[in-house]
């Protein structure tokens, strides 16, 4: 079928099968490879990314329910001169990634956290990142990341 | 992992849903939000042919209040129950429920019609609907019928829809003044309850102690006899018949039924 | 001013946060161009006899080929004393285990073939744990006679144990654990018109990688090149590589097409190596002042199926005193086979089993006699005046304040403010009990002193180059290397760029594991940093007309000490001239051990058996910092994988050798609301067994975390009369230990 999205303010059109799942649309369709996946059991959020604004795990939605709508992934953060999102910027300051896979994911999650909830606790950050796993950090530094992003204080 | 293949069909309306799955019957599947039934499709535990996606029917979006009762569309998200002033004031422990679904991606997409539907003895709205006292609407082919909750769980992942049937509303009584408890026992935030007890009211609904959501009926003769919470949740595991599995024995699940159904009762205002 | 020792963000974050890294699934490369996509069809029964038909796979759309053992003209490939077959050969020993290899021309067709490979499974008797395989009854490879492939038995004497006041024994589970790295196994590869295979690879090793996949294939290592992409973590399961590598190189050959190969999550969970898995019984004696006369550790290895790694339960017995000074020390150690899935390294690598045994060990001894845990450790620590310590298990250790290691993160927590809380807690019988718990370590890092490559090459622009043999997957070492150039050259970090990974590039090097990288990678490039700059020096004062004697390096120009007047050369200047590169292997290192001390302190729901680990403040001493954002992120991580392994996390395997715990969902991998905020406390004691004075981090606190949460379960429920439960301390364990300790009083 045609599937037609718009991806970081740019439509993509094409011919897919009708199982295509959104993740493999974002990376092969759009060849924007941000998005991880890192699970088959929409557990570890490594391919989150905002459909209308809003954070979903992309493993889990058909690209054919997408159509029409749009998506933004960790490449569309950030504006073409490079100035950089808050929470990109925060996660680098903070030390919020190590090995960068979970990264694309943590930062869309987070961005959907803060739009409903801009000034989190640090018990809120770790709650609403309840969906998205991270092996190298212990998420301490995430945590961090998030409440900078929120103009909140650190605790080092 | 990757479903098997399918055709998938987008319905702009329920009676294009409906004509859509009659007349394939048993090959297809309807497409709420997704979060349940492709993570099986992944798995290739599910394999339908055809895929009737109801994602854009928002007319089956929506919480009203409707006399006494409130009326919840099928197709609203837990994101927008977990959010939703009407609901925060004649049905707070729905909101609450809604809000410890998977977690905040899940809770985008999914929808409280596709929940039920779906009625995993592990899910918490079935047991939240359930206690509630909750009607569910469907309609098919022969029209609308109402279906109450208590008969709407028969087994694990069984309900009485037939597969040209859809879920267009829920309804349940407003709960005014009444005391709620909700009570998720999990190892991890994100996992699915070990045993969830719901309260509403004098109304108490078991999660995971069986094959479908369990009213508590010997918790709420108890309370019905004037009995203290603690007298009436050391009765919370009678006539329930969890599963024994690695992470979580029979005995242990019937003690936890216990103990949560006390605390649940004792946030419900039950002394 | 250095900038050694600041806190420096990262070089390797910009395109991570704004393009993402290039994992190996995201490589756009030209070789790879019109390449098939590869799925391994995997056993689902632990232990059967395998008859293999592909010809119905053969016929579904887009198959380009199906190999099977039968296809496969390779040597044989030893695991151990045993045979591993690169496709199950007859039989299948684990549920994971590789049977048959699908090619197919796009990637959605993979799953659709791979179901329609009939594999015949006709079960044999099932060995699913240490326990069933010591008995002997079934044996998984007939031609050994037994399923103990490895032992090593102490000489044990029970006089060890006269004179002791107090004896106890306890057998502890080290239970096995699924190192899960967010990014799964994946390779590409293509043979090249020059005959030679590239082969791109998640991977720790680029050149370890090279020689098992060389040797697989039967090719010269010249003939194999690996190319390291970003890699999505390791934490040990991918140091070097596993069989699928070479069958997929062979089917590349094969087949004349480029491969990718990317397993899923449920594959990765059975199908990656596991970690620890060991049961270990400890015997302690001593007398009731607190002090510890004899010491005894029996250790079993549960190898998996195939005995990838062996050296898993002997590093155990190196480390199984820990950082105490015991006169008698016994040891011993067996490895057996079971109808699991391989095990090798993880996060440690046999240093935490050792450390969680003598740590839970020094609790049960404590709780024996009635003295705090914190005071037995205190009575029994070598003393700082005894380094260089030789352990009696063979182990000379470096450098070590482990008292002032433990005294500080007892101050820092509030030690005795948080044993007063417990008490009133206790007075009040309070459900949610409050436990203490305390480790305190010393681990090996470097332990396989293999040394390691450095290369520096100057740049005509005065930019440096630098090669280094390390293979970082996380670990932001590139910065830290950089930083370490940087100062020591005079030249910007962005201007230093730092490569690794590809074995053109970088042909001899051992690789990242056992937390060696910076005193041996780290080491490597300062000894090439400092030939090149004695280069450069007589260079410089040739221009200078001056003594290389009394020239200088400040801020990247060369110039007399004491005469700035006389200007300077700059390594531009030099560079341009003339070819400025030195190319070392550090081969002098011997192992560092650096230590510390962890508090946790849970909370524990006495009715339900919830434990919520409320704190854990850590000493992690590991010598100088260079980067304390990179060296505090490494604790963090380690922080949280070791509690989880104390909390949460075990992959569980029924009595027929089937998974229980085989998906994302279920395997209770940690996430954000299990854990709490670190609290770290600073130590740097050096050492001298390396140019940069350094020891690892990268495991040490996954070392000192696990006992110490496990140590806290326990001092919780102590005084309900719970002696010990098995890790993880999941909420079901907790009841039923607190069960049982009911029904006893």
């Amino acid at each position: 079928m045609k599937v037609s999205i718009e991806i970081n303010g740019t439509t993509v059109s094409e011919e897919v099968e009708d199982r295509t799942l959104l993740v493999h649309f974002v990376r092969e369709q759009a060849g924007l490879t941000a998005t991880n996946i890192g699970c088959d059991t929409t557990s570890c959020g490594a391919c989150t990314v905002l459909l209308d604004g809003e954070s979903v795990k992309s493993c889990t939605v058909l690209a054919a329910q997408a159509d029409g709508h749009a998506v933004t992934t960790l490449e569309g953060l950030h504006g073409d001169e490079g100035d950089l999102h808050p929470l990109q910027r925060a996660f680098r300051e903070e030390h919020g990634l190590q090995c960068g896979f979970c990264t694309p994911g943590m930062i869309m999650a987070s961005v959907s956290l803060l739009e409903g909830n801009p000034k989190p606790t640090r018990q809120e950050v770790r709650d609403g990142l309840e969906g998205n796993l991270c092996r190298c950090t212990g998420y301490h530094n995430i945590v961090n990341a998030v409440m900078n992003a929120s103009g909140q204080e650190v605790q080092r | 992992m990757i479903p098997a293949r399918f055709t998938y069909q987008r319905a702009s309306s329920v009676d294009e849903a409906l004509a859509a799955v009659a007349e394939h019957g048993d090959d297809a599947k309807l497409l709420a939000g997704g979060q349940s039934l492709l993570p099986l499709m992944k798995l290739r535990f599910a394999a339908p042919e055809l895929i009737v996606d109801i994602g854009p029917l928002d007319e089956l979006r929506y919480v009203r209040l409707d006399g006494d009762e409130l009326a919840v569309g099928a197709m609203t998200r837990h994101h927008d129950l977990q959010h939703d002033a009407v609901l925060a004031e004649h049905a707070p422990v729905l909101a609450q429920v809604a809000a410890s679904v998977g977690d905040p991606q899940i809770r985008h997409r999914g929808t409280i019609g596709g929940s039920l539907v779906h009625a995993d003895p592990a899910a918490d709205l079935p047991a939240a609907v359930l206690a509630l006292d909750g009607t569910l609407i469907a309609r098919g082919p022969s029209g609308e019928r109402r279906i109450p909750a208590a008969e709407f769980f028969q087994g694990p992942f069984e309900t009485p829809l037939a597969p040209e049937e859809l879920l267009t509303e829920i309804r349940v009584p407003v709960q005014d003044g009444l005391g709620w408890g909700f009570e998720k026992f999990t190892r991890r935030a994100l996992d699915w309850a070990i045993v969830g007890v719901v309260v509403a009211g004098r109304s108490v609904a078991l999660v995971n102690m069986g094959g479908t959501p369990l009213r508590a009926s010997a918790v709420e003769a108890a309370l019905a006899r004037g009995a203290s919470a603690a007298e009436a949740a050391s009765v919370a595991a009678e006539g329930t018949s969890p599963a024994d599995e690695p992470h979580a024995t029979v005995e242990y699940r019937e003690h936890l039924a216990r103990v949560l159904t006390e605390r649940a009762l004792v946030s419900a205002g039950v002394s | 001013m250095s900038i050694v020792g600041t806190r420096v963000v990262r070089i390797e974050d910009h395109q991570l946060i704004t393009r993402g890294g290039t994992y190996v699934e995201d490589l756009r490369v030209e070789a790879l161009t019109g390449a098939v996509h590869a799925m391994f069809v995997r056993s689902p029964v632990a232990h059967a006899r395998v008859t293999v038909d592909a010809s119905a796979a053969l016929d579904a759309p887009g198959v380009v080929a199906v190999y099977t053992a039968a296809d496969l003209d390779l040597a044989p490939h030893k695991a151990g004393p045993v045979v591993e077959p690169w496709l199950a050969d007859g039989v299948v020993r684990y549920v994971g285990e590789p049977v048959a290899l699908v090619l197919t021309e796009e990637r959605y067709q993979l799953a659709d073939a791979a179901e329609l490979v009939d594999v015949d499974y006709d079960p044999l008797d099932v060995v699913a744990s240490i326990d069933a395989a010591l008995t002997g009854e079934t044996v998984l490879f007939p031609d050994q006679g037994t399923n103990v492939l490895q032992a090593g038995d102490g000489e044990f004497d029970d006089a060890a144990f006269a004179g002791c006041e107090v004896v106890l024994s306890h057998t502890i589970l080290n239970q096995r654990v699924a190192p899960a790295p967010l990014e799964v196994r994946g390779a590409a590869c293509a043979w090249g018109e020059d005959g030679r295979l590239t082969l791109w690879l998640s991977t720790q090793n680029a050149q370890i990688s090279r020689a098992t996949v060389a040797k697989g294939l039967g090719v010269e290592a010249a003939d194999v090149r690996v190319v390291t992409p970003d890699v999505g973590g390791g934490f040990g399961a991918k140091i070097g590589t596993d069989p699928e590598s070479v069958v997929l190189g062979w089917a590349s050959k094969r087949s004349g097409r480029a491969i990718r190969w990317v397993e899923t999550r449920s594959e990765n969970l059975v199908s990656m190596t596991h970690g620890r898995a060991q049961q270990n019984t400890v015997t302690i004696g001593g007398r009731r002042d607190g002090t510890v006369l004899a010491f005894r550790l029996e250790v079993v290895q549960d190898a998996g199926a195939y005995p990838r790694t062996m050296f898993l339960p002997t590093l155990t017995e190196l480390m199984a005193t820990g950082v105490y000074h015991f006169p008698k020390v016994e040891t011993s150690n067996r490895a057996v086979v079971t109808n699991t899935t391989p095990i090798a390294a993880y996060r440690g690598a046999g240093r935490p089993e050792a450390t969680a045994a003598i740590e839970r060990a020094m609790d049960l001894f404590a709780a024996e006699i009635g003295m705090d845990p914190a005071e037995v450790r205190r009575v029994n620590f070598i003393r700082p005046d005894e380094f260089p310590y030789s352990s009696p298990t063979g182990a000379t250790y470096d450098t070590g304040e482990y008292a002032k290691a433990l005294d500080q993160v007892l101050e820092a927590a509030g030690y005795a403010d948080l044993r007063a809380e417990q008490a009133r807690r206790r007075e009040a019988g309070d459900p949610v009990a409050l436990g203490l718990g305390l480790a305190t370590y010393v681990e090996i890092t470097g332990g396989d002193s293999g040394g390691e490559s450095g290369k520096i090459t100057v740049n005509p622009d005065g930019s440096v180059t630098a090669w280094t043999g390390s293979s970082p997957h996380g670990q932001g070492l590139d910065s830290t290397l950089a930083m370490l150039l940087s100062d020591q050259l005079g030249v910007p970090m962005d201007r230093i760029t730092i490569r690794h990974g590809d074995t053109d590039e970088v042909p001899r090097a051992i690789g990242t594991f056992g937390s060696r990288s910076l005193q041996l990678g780290g080491s490597a490039l300062r000894q090439a940093a400092d030939q090149v700059i004695e280069q450069a020096r007589a260079l410089a004062a040739d221009r200078l007309e001056a003594s290389p004697d009394d020239l200088e390096l400040s801020e990247g120009v060369f110039g007399v000490r004491g005469a700035p007047a006389s200007g300077g050369v700059t390594w531009a200047q030099i560079a341009e001239q003339t070819d400025l590169t030195a190319d070392v292997w550090f081969g002098d290192g011997s192992p560092t051990f650096p230590f510390g001390a962890h508090l946790a302190v849970v909370e524990v729901d006495t009715l339900t058996g919830k434990v919520v680990l409320k704190r854990i403040i850590a000493c992690d001493d590991a010598g100088p910092v260079v980067n304390p954002l990179a060296f505090q992120g490494q604790r963090h991580g380690g922080l949280g994988q070791g509690a989880a392994q104390a909390l949460l996390e075990v992959m569980n395997y029924d009595a027929d050798g089937n998974p229980t715990t085989a998906t994302l969902a279920d395997y209770s991998f940690i996430s954000a609301p299990e854990l709490p905020d670190f609290e770290l406390v600073d130590s740097e004691t050096p050492t001298t067994r390396n140019l940069l004075g350094v020891k690892g981090i990268g495991e040490a606190a996954t070392i000192g975390s696990t006992p110490a949460v496990h140590n806290a379960v326990v001092d919780a429920l102590s005084h309900l009369g719970v002696r010990h439960l098995d890790m993880p301390t999941t909420p079901l364990r907790v009841w039923q230990a607190l069960t049982e300790a009911r029904k006893a009083n």
